[in-house]
């Protein structure tokens, strides 16, 4: 039997073209870039994959990409339990829950640089309410434009209170949608709170935790407005996050071959990162 | 396994109820004899699933106790109570093996691990499961998972009542009688005290020892299938069991003398009490056509395979009858015959007449 009709192909035409202009072309610009070198006036050179390889081989990126890794893995390692717990906390029915529900995506729908901003004036050591409390009146040394340390929990702290909202919300959903059988029969077979959490609720919040975490470690690891507001990426370079570190090249300094190489670089292992994880994550719902 | 006694109980979902309607449960006092197979029959919302709740803990009556021989348990948390329950949808613990979900009750109870696999490997044979007690459980066909559901339940030998809420609701049509002849099989093997609530008076006639019929948050009559076809305490029990239901028809009573549509019924023996609304009650398989008797004319006949059920008009009341054999054609004038024995009177819907000695 013929399964294969050519005429299908039609049928994708239109999805093929929308996905080649807002996908592929500008990304086969950036590859374009990456393996030229130009003076500007429209001039280019044959580079090859020199551009990679510089950018592969400096220490510079292995910095930057170092400090990405930590910092998508501090906020993770603290949002996903803690959008977990607030989420468990949570309650189910009530007058409360469009309350909690309000008040939990508040924090997602401020624009990113005035989220910035807000922390950055949050912080300030001698008119900002966090910045004067803890230099002031705890007298705790906190200066996150001199102090690399307090720099970077700040961002953190930044980020914590910005999306562990997307985990709780998801988390949330997963956890309203499990019917009370399944708590009644669990507290008539015995189980403790740990098990009806392990057996219970973990699995049924399987799936929309997967999406959580996915978005949480792209959103995460191509971070940029919020940071480049409140820190600008120091003190040093402290804080300058891959992203931050591609604007410096390819604006900064205006290395638009290397910083194409860059973004290519940046952009497989973000694909790559993503696709181990949700391959693992759902292999075995399929044995 | 325990006897089960539930005295004075009352329970409303309000936290004032002031009046009768307040009250989900009107009432109720009832003992289920140890190892017997109940079944709680009732239309949804008459207070069956809070009846049955409040059994297994989940929720605290407003009013009354319960006991398991004779031991106040109307305090107690469900876990405490050592009952088992399945639920209308299998519930089952997706992650977990087959083998690991029959386990959980005991495991978490601290059964040791040689018992665990004794108990375990009993119920899967009971069950016919044992090919699939390392599957995963989620990939259980529904009628599977409601199995391991029911095991779950019976795996602790200990228990002092399996109650089901209408297991079968979501189990295809041709499983059903499988899982029906299957869980009467495991009553009669295990000899636990079972309560099986479900609106559908098949599987409840079918697996109960005992009936109990609810209406409205209360109990109407509790009896054998037999007793509950036979004699029905209440117009309610009449219509709801059998199919079709019970003809129910607006009567005259004065002094004894019953008429119908200005005709004189006899009824099966004396009458009693007097006043209020009164009503003969007939099964349609004791109504037959006759050579003489209640003029009446035929509007409907439905041939349902073994028989016909006619339903005619005497006067302007619809009467139904179940006919075998040849019937007669809509729109003909016909006779029909009460069965005396098996003709009732009903005031305000309770049984008032006396079987004849």
């Amino acid at each position: 039997m013929k399964t294969e009709n050519p005429k299908a192909w039609f049928f994708v035409l239109p999805v093929l073209l929308l996905v080649a202009f807002n996908a592929l072309v500008p990304i086969m610009t950036v590859v374009n870039y990456s393996v030229q070198e130009t003076f500007g006036n429209n001039v280019f050179f044959w580079q090859g994959l020199d551009w990679f390889e510089q950018i592969l081989r400096s220490d510079r990126f292995h910095a930057a990409l170092g400090r990405q890794f930590l910092f998508t893995f501090l906020i993770l390692i603290i949002e996903v339990p803690l959008g977990i717990i607030i989420a468990l906390s949570m309650p189910r029915q009530g007058f409360w829950v469009p309350i909690c529900l309000v008040t939990m995506a508040l924090p997602m729908l401020i624009p990113w640089n005035v989220v910035g901003a807000m922390w950055n004036i949050f912080t300030l050591p001698d008119i900002g309410l966090l910045g004067y409390l803890m230099n002031h009146t705890l007298g705790i040394n906190y200066d996150m434009t001199q102090n690399p340390f307090a720099a970077w929990v700040t961002i953190i702290t930044m980020d914590v209170w910005h999306w562990t909202s997307l985990v709780v919300l998801l988390s949330y959903a997963g956890l309203v949608s499990i019917p009370d059988a399944y708590y009644q029969a669990a507290k008539i077979d015995g189980a403790s709170p740990w098990k009806v959490f392990r057996y219970i609720q973990l699995p049924k919040m399987k799936t929309v935790l997967t999406i959580a975490i996915l978005l949480r470690f792209m959103d995460s690891f191509n971070i940029y407005t919020e940071p480049f507001v409140l820190t600008g990426g120091g003190p040093g370079n402290s804080t300058t996050l891959l992203s931050i570190d591609l604007v410096k090249i390819a604006l900064g300094q205006f290395d638009l071959g290397p910083a194409a190489a860059m973004s290519l670089i940046y952009f497989a292992i973000t694909l790559l990162v993503s696709w181990l994880f949700y391959t693992l994550m759902t292999k075995d719902d399929e044995q | 396994m325990a006897k089960i006694t539930l005295s004075n109980l009352r329970h409303s979902y309000l936290p004032n109820p002031k009046s009768a309607e307040d009250f989900a449960l009107k009432e109720i006092d009832l003992d289920w004899e140890d190892g017997g197979a109940y079944a709680l029959l009732g239309p949804s919302g008459c207070g069956k699933s809070t009846l049955l709740n409040i059994i297994s803990g989940l929720l605290t009556p407003s009013e009354g106790r319960i006991l398991f021989d004779d031991r106040d348990v109307t305090d107690l948390p469900p876990d405490q109570r050592n009952i088992a329950q399945v639920f209308q949808f299998p519930v089952i613990y997706d992650t977990m093996t087959v083998r690991d979900n029959l386990a959980f009750p005991l495991r978490n109870r601290g059964v040791a691990d040689a018992r665990i696999a004794e108990r375990v490997a009993e119920i899967a044979a009971m069950l016919e499961v044992e090919d699939m007690l390392d599957v995963r459980a989620s990939h259980l066909s529904p009628d599977n998972k409601q199995k391991i559901s029911m095991g779950r339940g019976l795996v602790r030998d200990d228990v002092n009542v399996v109650m089901f809420d209408e297991p079968l609701t979501v189990i295809d049509p041709h499983l059903k009688w499988k899982l029906r002849s299957k869980l009467k099989e495991l009553h009669q093997r295990v000899r636990a005290t079972m309560i099986y609530v479900t609106h559908d008076q098949t599987e409840a006639l079918t697996f109960a020892d005992q009936v109990v019929v609810m209406q409205d948050g209360e109990v109407v009559q509790i009896g054998t299938p037999v007793e509950l076809f036979e004699r029905p305490q209440h117009t309610f029990v009449g219509h709801f069991i059998g199919s079709p239901g019970m003809n129910v028809l607006p009567v005259v009573e004065t002094d004894g003398r019953v008429t119908f549509e200005g005709q004189v019924v006899a009824v099966e023996g004396k009458v009693s009490g007097q006043g209020g609304a009164t009503e003969l009650g007939i099964r349609p398989e004791f109504v037959s056509i006759a050579e003489a008797g209640l003029e009446a004319r035929v509007r409907k006949v439905s041939d349902v395979g073994r028989h016909s059920v006619v339903e005619v008009m005497v006067g302007d009341t619809p009467v139904k009858a179940v006919v075998e054999g040849a019937v007669p054609v809509q729109g003909a004038s016909v006779f029909l015959n009460f069965a005396q024995e098996q003709t009732r009177l009903y005031r305000d819907g309770w049984i008032a007449t006396e079987v004849s000695p």
